[in-house]
C-alpha cells in the first residue's frame, strides 16, 4: 500500500497548502482518498470493521491535523466511519437474522478498537445499536424490553458468532469491504449532486418578483437561483462582492451569464439594501451542531442586518457541511487568516509594516480572517440535499450521519500521541 | 406706541440641558421679537411676524388674532401671548427678526438642485413683511428695513463685531423692549394691527416690481429668477390674507421636495439648465432612478472646454466645482470649507452691477454658484447649512452700507463660520470625546473622518494608551489614508475590511464615526459602512460614539437609505485596483451588461438606536436630542 501512503501524503500537502477551494471539493477529495485506503487496507478474517475503521481513523487524523479548520475533511472522515460500522452492522444482523437479533449494547467503546476474536461477538452486537439509524416508533419501541435483555442477547451472540464462524467468515469479509466502497461511493455521488438536491427546492422557496441578497459566492447559491430561473420565476439578485476575495464578481458574473437581473454592490451597502431584499440566500462553509454556521467573513455582518429588517436568512448546506461538533468560540478557533496582501499592499505600507514601536510589536496589524461565526438565532432556515431545517434540529439531522462514537476522533488522536 | 405693543409675558428661557461651552446663546433676553414697527426706538424690530412664524416651538396664533392682522404682516406681535416669550427665546440670539424670516425658505431648499431660487422667494417675504408694517412704499421692499431700524445697532454690529459684543447689545435690546411690551392694551393693539395692514395693502399695490419672488416658494418653479413671479405674489399676498402664518408656519417645518430624478419633466428642465452632461443613464438601478446619476470625470474635459462660456463663474468657485466632480476635495468639512473659501474670493471680486442691490444680485450670484456645484456633485447637508446661513447674511446687510463694507461684512462672517462652527467646534469636540477614551481601550473607527482623525491624535498627545481599530471598506478604501496618517503619527493600529467587523469586534470598547449630517430624528446620515458598523458594534454591545458638528444638523427626517443618497461611480465598483486576480467582471459581452447593474451607494442612515452618543460642540448628546439642538440653536446657528 505505498501508494496510498503517497496518495495520503498528496493530499495532506494540499490541505496544508490551502490548494483545495471550496468544502465541497476537499469533501469529495476526501471521500475518494479514504475510499482507495479501504480498498487497499487488508483486511483480518474476523472483524474486519474495526480493522477499517482504524485505519481509516488514522488516515483520517493526519487528514484533519492538516487543516483543521476545514471542517469537511472530518465531516466525510465521520461519515466513512459510520458508513463501515453501518455495513458491519447490516451484514452482522443479516447474518444473524435467524438468531432474531437486534441488540444494544452501550460498551462498544472499550471493544471498538480491538482486534481480539474473541470480542468480536460484543462489537457485532455493539454494532449493532439502534442510535445509528434513524428511529422509528418500532425501535423505540421495542428498544425497552431488549434493553433489559442486554446479558441475554449478548451471550447469544456469542454463541452465533461461534456458530457462523466457520461457514461464511471469508465470504463476509469479503463483503463487507465491498459493501463499504459501495456506500462510499454513494457518499461521493451525495456529495456530488448535493447541489441538484438542494437546487430542486428553489421553487418553493422564492416566488416571483422576489428580491434576493447573497454574498461572496458559493456554488450552491448559484445553482439555487438558476434553478428557481429555469422554473420561469422571475426575480432580481442583490450580490455583495465579499471583500476581499471579491467573489460576488464571480457570482454576478455567473449570474447575469444566465439572464438572472443581478445587482452587484459593495459590501458596506448591505445594510442599505436589505431594507428592501426579500430574502438572503448565503452558502455556508459549515454547520455546526447547534446550528451555528461558519461562513464566508462578513456574513455575521448580513445576518445582523437581515434580523433588525426580519428578513428571512437562509443558508444552503449541502449533508457534508454538517459538522457534528459544537463550536467554541469559533470565531476565532474555527478561522483562518488569510494574508494581509489582500487588503493592503504591502510596497505601500512596508515601512510601517516593519517599523517597531520600540517594544518589538510593529505598530501596524493587518486583520484578514476568512470565516465569520453566524450564531444560530440568526439564521431563519437551512436547506440541506434533505430538505429544509431549523437551527433547533441540526443536531438531530447530524445524528443521521454520524456516530456517536466518531466524534471526538481528533481528541483521541491527540491523546494516543 | 409700539413700546407699549410689547408683550407683558416674561419670556420663558429655553435652556437646552447640556453642556454647552461656547454658546451665549440663552442670555440675551429674548423679547426683541415682539417690537416691530418702524419708528420705534428699540433697536430690533422690523421683523416681528417673522419671529412668531419662525419657531418650531409655536403654538399657532389664535384666530382672532390673525383677523386683527393684515395679510403679511400675519404674525404681528402679539403681545400678551405665552408663547410669544417662548419663541422669543428660541430666536433670542439675534437682534433682527428679518433675518427670521430669511431663514425657513432657504432652509427648504437644502439639499435641492434648485437652491438659488429659495433665497429668492425668502427674500420676497423679507421685504413685504416689512413694508407692509411700514407703510413705506419703497420699490423693493427689501429697503424698508434700513430706513426701519437703526441699522448699526442691529446689522452693523452683528457684522462687525465679535460675539461677545453683539450679545450686550441684544441685552440692551431686551431691557428695552421688555418694559415696553407690558403696556399695550387690546384695543390699541387692534387699532394699530389695522392701520398697519392698511398701510400694508397701499405699499404691496404700489411696490410692484420688487415684490419679492412669492408668497409660497414651495410652489414656485425653480427656475424662475427675479422678475416672473411679481404680479402673482402680489395677489397671492392680497389672497392669502387671514389665516395665512398659520399655514406659514406648518409648512416652514416640513422638509422641502427634493428634486427627484425620476421625475420626467423636471429633469428636462434641469438638463436645460445644466452646465454638465447629463451622462446617459445605462442600466441605472431602478430602487435609485430618483437620484441623480453620478457625473465622474470623464466629464472634467467637456467642462473644462466650457470653462469661458461659463463667465459669471468665479474661476475659484469654478476650481472647487472641478474638485468636488473629480473627487480632489471630499469629506464634509473640507467641501464645506472650500466651498465657503470660494465663495469668500467670488464676493471678494463682486460688484454691483448697475441697477442693481447687492443683497438681491449676489445672493443670485450664489445661486448659481451652487447650482452649478450642485451639477458637479450634489450637496451634503451640511453645505446647505452653511449655504443657507450665507444668503442669510447677504439678505440681512444693511442697505446703508457701501459696497465693500458689505463685501467685508460678508467675508468676515464666511470666516467666522469656518471658525466657530468647524474649527472651534472640533476643538470643542475633541475636548468631550476624549475625556471617553481611557488608558488601554481598543477604539474602532470606520473609513476616515477627519474629527476622529483628531480625537485620536488629540487622545494620543495627552499620552493615553489605546489602539486603534481601522476599518475600511471598498470602493472609497479611505480608511487606508487615516491608517497611514495615524501610523506616521506612532499609534498602533489594527487594519481590517468592514467584512471582518465581528471578528474584530470582540476585543474593541469604543466604536467613534463620523458622520455626514445628522438628522432631526436621530438618523446618522455617514459613510456607507457606517450603519454596519455600528450595528455591528450594537450586537456586540459596545458604545458607539459619533462625533459631529451641530451645523450637520439638519431638520430633515429619514429613516432609510434609499429615498435620499447619492450615487457614486458604478464602475469603481466592479474594478478592484490593485488586483489582477479579480477581472471577472472586465470583459461581459452586451447581453451579460444588460442584466448587470452595479451600484455604488455613498451614504447610509444608521438608526439612532444604533448610537449610543452623539458628540458634537454642544456637548455630548443621545440621539434623541438632535431636534431639540437642531430647533433650540438653529437661529443662533443661522446668526452666528
Amino acid at each position: 500500500m505505498p501508494d496510498t501512503q503517497t496518495l495520503v501524503n498528496d493530499f495532506l500537502n494540499k490541505l496544508k497548502k490551502r490548494k483545495i477551494e471550496g468544502s465541497q471539493a476537499t469533501a469529495k477529495q476526501t471521500a475518494e482518498l479514504l475510499r482507495s485506503v479501504i480498498s487497499q487496507t487488508r483486511v483480518p478474517y474476523t472483524n474486519q470493521a474495526a480493522a477499517l475503521i482504524q485505519s481509516v481513523k488514522t488516515v483520517g487524523e493526519r487528514l484533519i491535523a492538516a487543516n483543521p479548520v476545514e471542517l469537511a475533511v472530518g465531516n466525510v472522515v465521520r461519515r466513512v466511519l459510520h458508513i463501515i460500522r453501518e455495513e458491519d452492522l447490516s451484514l452482522t444482523t443479516a447474518a444473524m437474522a435467524g438468531l432474531n437479533l437486534s441488540a444494544a449494547s452501550d460498551d462498544e467503546d472499550d471493544v471498538d478498537g480491538d482486534n481480539q476474536p474473541v470480542l468480536s461477538a460484543a462489537a457485532i452486537a455493539a454494532a449493532s445499536r439502534s442510535t445509528l439509524r434513524p428511529p422509528s416508533l418500532q425501535t423505540l419501541l421495542e428498544d425497552v424490553p431488549d434493553s433489559a435483555a442486554v446479558p441475554h442477547t449478548s451471550s447469544s451472540g456469542g454463541d452465533s458468532e461461534g456458530k457462523s464462524k466457520s461457514a461464511d467468515k471469508s465470504s463476509r469479509s469479503r463483503k463487507l469491504k465491498h459493501d463499504v466502497i459501495e456506500a462510499v461511493n454513494e457518499l461521493i455521488q451525495d456529495i456530488n449532486t448535493c447541489h441538484e438536491q438542494i437546487a430542486e427546492q428553489a421553487v418553493e422557496h422564492i416566488h416571483q418578483n422576489e428580491v434576493i441578497l447573497t454574498l461572496g459566492s458559493s456554488r450552491t447559491v448559484l445553482e439555487f437561483l438558476c434553478a428557481a430561473k429555469e422554473k420561469k420565476r422571475s426575480f432580481r439578485v442583490f450580490v455583495a462582492e465579499g471583500a476581499p476575495r471579491y467573489q460576488g464578481h464571480l457570482l454576478a458574473k455567473e449570474l447575469v451569464t444566465r439572464g438572472l437581473q443581478t445587482t452587484l454592490i459593495t459590501d458596506s451597502a448591505v445594510f442599505a439594501m436589505i431594507s428592501r431584499v426579500n430574502m438572503v440566500i448565503v452558502g455556508a462553509h459549515a454547520v455546526m451542531a447547534n446550528g451555528g454556521v461558519i461562513a464566508p467573513v462578513g456574513l455575521n455582518m448580513v445576518a445582523l442586518a437581515a434580523q433588525k429588517h426580519a428578513v428571512p436568512f437562509v443558508v444552503l448546506a449541502g449533508s457534508h457541511k454538517l459538522c457534528p461538533l459544537y463550536p467554541h468560540h469559533p470565531e476565532v478557533l474555527l478561522n483562518e487568516l488569510r494574508s494581509p496582501s489582500e487588503l493592503l499592499d504591502f510596497g505601500e505600507f512596508s515601512d510601517c509594516l516593519d517599523f517597531g514601536s520600540g517594544i518589538g510589536a510593529p505598530l501596524l496589524h493587518v486583520v484578514n480572517p476568512t470565516f465569520d461565526y453566524v450564531p444560530p438565532k440568526l439564521v431563519s432556515l437551512f436547506i440541506t440535499d434533505t430538505g429544509g431545517h431549523n437551527p433547533s434540529y441540526m443536531y438531530r439531522l447530524i445524528a443521521d450521519y454520524y456516530s456517536a462514537d466518531d466524534l471526538v476522533l481528533q481528541r483521541r488522536a491527540t491523546s494516543g500521541n | 406706541m409700539d413700546t407699549r405693543r410689547v408683550s407683558s409675558a416674561v419670556p420663558r428661557v429655553r435652556q437646552v440641558g447640556f453642556f454647552t461651552p461656547n454658546t451665549p446663546a440663552q442670555h440675551p433676553a429674548p423679547t426683541r421679537s415682539q417690537s416691530g414697527p418702524p419708528t420705534s426706538d428699540s433697536p430690533p424690530l422690523s421683523g416681528s411676524p417673522a419671529s412668531n412664524s419662525l419657531s418650531p416651538v409655536m403654538i399657532p396664533p389664535p384666530r382672532h388674532l390673525s383677523d386683527n392682522l393684515g395679510g403679511r404682516t400675519s404674525a404681528l406681535p402679539v403681545p400678551g401671548r405665552g408663547n410669544a416669550g417662548e419663541h422669543a427665546t428660541v430666536g433670542s440670539y439675534n437682534p433682527s427678526e428679518s433675518v427670521l424670516w430669511l431663514e425657513s425658505p432657504p432652509r427648504s431648499r437644502i439639499g435641492d438642485a434648485e437652491f438659488s431660487e429659495g433665497t429668492e422667494s425668502s427674500l420676497g417675504w423679507y421685504r413685504r413683511s416689512n413694508s407692509g408694517k411700514v407703510a413705506s412704499s419703497l420699490p423693493s421692499g427689501g429697503f424698508d428695513l434700513s430706513q426701519v431700524k437703526q441699522p448699526e445697532s442691529v446689522a452693523a454690529i452683528e457684522a462687525k463685531n465679535p460675539l461677545p459684543e453683539k450679545s450686550e447689545a441684544q441685552k440692551e435690546q431686551a431691557s428695552n423692549s421688555k418694559p415696553l411690551k407690558a403696556r399695550t392694551t387690546k384695543a390699541e393693539r387692534r387699532a394699530l394691527q389695522d392701520s398697519q395692514r392698511a398701510a400694508k395693502a397701499e405699499a404691496n399695490k404700489s411696490n410692484t416690481p420688487g415684490g419679492g419672488a412669492s408668497s409660497k416658494p414651495m410652489k414656485q418653479p425653480p427656475q424662475k429668477k427675479d422678475g416672473p413671479p411679481v404680479a402673482s405674489s402680489v395677489a397671492a399676498s392680497e389672497r392669502i390674507g387671514v389665516d395665512r402664518p398659520v399655514e406659514k408656519e406648518r409648512k416652514k417645518d416640513l422638509p422641502p421636495p427634493r428634486m427627484q430624478f425620476d421625475d420626467a419633466s423636471r429633469v428636462g428642465k434641469a438638463k436645460r439648465r445644466s452646465v454638465l452632461n447629463q451622462p446617459e443613464t445605462r442600466n441605472r438601478v431602478e430602487l435609485f432612478r430618483h437620484l441623480p446619476p453620478h457625473k465622474n470625470g470623464s466629464q472634467l474635459p467637456y467642462l473644462e472646454s466650457k470653462f469661458f462660456e461659463l463667465h459669471d463663474m468665479h474661476p475659484s468657485v469654478y476650481k472647487v466645482g472641478l474638485q468636488y466632480l473629480t473627487g480632489d476635495t471630499s469629506g464634509g468639512n473640507a467641501r464645506c470649507i472650500a466651498m465657503l473659501q470660494a465663495f469668500q474670493e467670488a464676493i471678494r471680486d463682486y460688484s454691483t452691477p448697475p441697477e442693481k442691490t447687492l443683497n438681491r444680485d449676489l445672493t443670485s450670484k450664489i445661486g448659481g454658484f451652487v447650482s452649478f456645484l450642485i451639477e458637479c456633485r450634489p450637496l451634503s447637508m451640511s453645505m446647505g447649512n452653511a449655504i443657507r446661513f450665507l444668503k442669510s447674511r447677504i439678505a440681512r446687510l444693511p442697505l446703508t452700507l457701501s459696497e465693500s463694507e458689505a463685501k467685508a461684512a460678508l467675508c468676515s462672517d464666511i470666516d467666522r463660520f469656518i471658525n466657530e462652527k468647524i474649527v472651534l467646534a472640533d476643538k470643542v469636540i475633541l475636548r468631550h470625546a476624549a475625556t471617553k477614551i481611557r488608558d488601554g481601550d481598543v477604539l474602532l473607527t470606520y473609513g476616515s473622518s477627519c474629527v476622529v482623525e483628531m480625537i485620536l491624535l488629540y487622545a494620543h498627545e495627552l499620552g493615553k494608551q489605546f489602539r486603534v481599530v481601522v476599518v475600511d471598506s471598498r470602493p472609497m478604501l479611505e480608511g487606508q489614508k487615516l491608517l497611514r496618517r495615524l501610523v506616521a503619527k506612532g499609534l498602533s493600529c489594527t487594519y481590517t475590511q468592514l467584512n471582518a467587523i465581528s471578528y474584530v469586534m470582540h476585543e474593541v470598547t469604543r466604536v467613534f464615526l463620523g458622520a455626514s449630517s445628522i438628522f432631526s430624528n436621530g438618523t446618522v446620515y455617514s459613510r456607507i459602512g457606517t450603519a454596519s458598523v455600528a450595528m455591528v458594534a450594537h450586537a456586540f454591545q459596545v458604545p458607539v460614539l459619533v462625533c459631529c458638528e451641530a451645523y450637520k444638523f439638519h431638520e430633515r427626517v429619514q429613516l432609510d437609505s434609499i429615498c435620499f443618497n447619492e450615487l457614486g461611480d458604478p464602475d469603481a465598483v466592479s474594478k478592484v485596483p490593485g488586483r489582477v486576480d479579480v477581472n471577472y467582471l472586465d470583459n461581459l459581452t452586451d447581453k451579460q451588461k444588460e442584466n448587470l447593474q452595479l451600484l455604488n451607494l455613498k451614504y447610509d442612515a444608521t438608526p439612532s438606536d444604533y448610537i449610543s452618543v452623539i458628540v458634537t460642540d454642544y456637548g455630548m448628546i443621545p440621539p434623541t436630542s438632535v431636534p431639540v439642538i437642531v430647533r433650540e440653536y438653529r437661529k443662533e446657528y443661522l446668526l452666528i
